[in-house]
């Protein structure tokens, strides 16, 4: 199976760095900020924000877990329902700036279902999107990253993964593979 | 795995221990969101349920029916005492009237046993049974389930006592398959008369003194005696009955540790719980129901959930 490495660890941990440094330019000190990772891939990389957020700012950035599953618009479209996830979020979003993060942006189709999910948790004053790989050629909504690590030219027969060192990989990267043909 | 065995929920007998964890793990996603400023998820929301209610219900068929909501189902109720059951129409031909409205899944409580399996083979809308005679009430014990472990944790090994009108209790017996699927031990306790023969053969322990159950077990879960289902007399009289098997607060003082207690309602206060155990700490009557509607939700969202 054919697989391209698109970032490497270090690769990943400048764009982290960048990450927090734009969130500290448009949201100061965080004071009206929160973040929800979604579920199930975007919480690595958000926890890992959180982190660096800290060291870079000596801020502690709210945060929680988002789970989108009850609100997808495949559901009943594939052959079973999906898992859902744990959805984790002690705060209300009320008059809140969010900041979604998730690994990857493909179809746009989890946002959406992220959005409507988030709006359970009160009227956000604004909402961004944050994504360490935005797929550009593959989008169905008209939905577009605030923050993206890179942006890759990917077709539907290709995966994109990400892998993270926390999760028991070798070491963090994010590799371009190629759907096995059925 | 994030499917069920089986497109009907008929009983707990015919479910595997996936099937049951899959269940409890989702409801554990739905109580979150039942929790939520906003309780609703559109999952169900192109849908629609029939509840049919053969016999009374308060508690099942108001969690069912908020279950359906928060979901976003849409919902139609039918009960029998004001329908054309009465001009006697049969169950198949009730069902299917509704089913050609374009109803997709039907929650359906009946006083014949099997009722629910009956219809599954003759109509092809999903069946959740909500209770069937004195066999089965499967959401009854998934929500028990639900909130032994949410108190417990996992209940491998855990020791549960089933106490009161055995023989009647549908919702003793999907108790005993769903915690025995769960790794817990089972005993039955009430008077011997309210004991169905051969129980044992389901590998339970058979006790007939409510303190020695209370003593060996982590939780009791408490029945009703079913009045309205005793044809005959099982015993001499309520009284006699509250004083060899009620369950006070100076029996559970008693014990060298505290237990959970549970009912699945409607309590007969005085009867076989004192109000003094029933409102106390230890007992978790009114999460079973906070839950009840979280594992219906869990239910009808992973039944509904395959491609149709």
């Amino acid at each position: 199976m054919q697989k391209r490495l698109v970032l490497n660890q270090q690769q990943i941990q400048i764009i982290l760095k960048r990450f927090c440094h734009q969130l500290i330019e448009n949201h100061d000190n965080f004071e009206n900020t929160v973040l929800l990772g979604l579920q199930p891939r975007g919480i690595v990389l958000l926890d890992r924000i959180v982190k660096e957020l800290e060291i870079v700012s000596g801020e502690k950035v709210p945060a929680g877990y988002l789970d989108a599953t009850f609100h997808r618009d495949d559901f009943r479209r594939r052959d079973f329902p999906l898992k859902a996830n744990e959805t984790k979020i002690n705060f209300l979003v009320e008059g809140k700036k969010v900041i979604l993060v998730d690994d990857v942006l493909y179809k746009g189709r989890s946002v959406r279902a992220a959005m409507d999910a988030m709006i359970a948790f009160g009227r956000p004053q604004k909402v961004e999107l944050m994504v360490l790989v935005d797929r550009k050629l593959t989008r169905d909504y008209p939905i577009m990253p605030d923050y993206f690590g890179i942006r890759v030219n990917t077709l539907d027969s290709q995966y994109v993964v990400v892998e993270w060192a926390s999760q028991g990989q070798p070491e963090d990267a994010v590799w371009i593979t190629e759907k096995e043909k059925k | 795995m994030s499917q069920l065995s089986t497109r009907h929920l008929l009983g707990i007998k015919n479910l595997t221990e996936e099937d049951v964890n899959l269940i409890l793990d989702t409801a554990e996603n739905f109580k979150e969101v039942i929790n939520r400023p906003i309780k609703k998820v559109p999952s169900l929301r192109d849908i629609t349920i029939a509840n049919i209610f053969f016999e009374n219900s308060t508690r099942t068929r108001l969690s069912f029916e908020l279950a359906e909501k928060r979901l976003s189902a849409d919902v139609v109720n039918f009960s029998s005492s004001n329908s054309s059951v009465k001009k006697g129409e049969t169950l198949v031909d009730t069902v299917n009237n509704i089913l050609s409205m374009k109803v997709d899944m039907v929650v359906m409580r009946h006083s014949s046993p099997g009722a629910p399996h009956f219809l599954s083979k003759n109509i092809s809308a999903n069946i959740v049974n909500a209770g069937d005679g004195t066999h089965e009430h499967p959401t009854q014990a998934l929500l028990d389930a639900f909130s032994m472990r949410e108190k417990l944790g996992d209940l491998q090994g855990k020791k549960i006592a089933i106490i009161g009108d055995i023989l009647h209790s549908r919702v003793a017996l999907s108790n005993i398959f769903c915690l025995q699927k769960l790794g817990a031990e089972v005993m039955v306790c009430g008077p011997i008369t309210l004991l169905p023969k051969h129980i044992e053969s389901l590998g339970v322990k058979v006790e007939l003194d409510v303190r020695k159950a209370l003593a060996w077990c982590d939780v009791a879960n408490v029945l009703r005696i079913q009045l309205e289902r005793q044809q005959i007399k099982y015993f001499p009289s309520l009284r006699e009955y509250s004083l060899y098997y009620g369950i006070n607060k100076k029996m559970l003082q008693q014990l060298d540790k505290e237990i959970v207690v549970m009912h699945p309602g409607p309590i007969n206060r005085g009867v076989e719980l004192s109000s003094d155990v029933a409102d106390s700490k230890q007992a978790i009557i009114l999460q079973q129901v906070e839950n009840g509607v979280a594992v219906r939700m869990a239910v009808l969202y992973l039944l509904a959930g395959v491609r149709s």
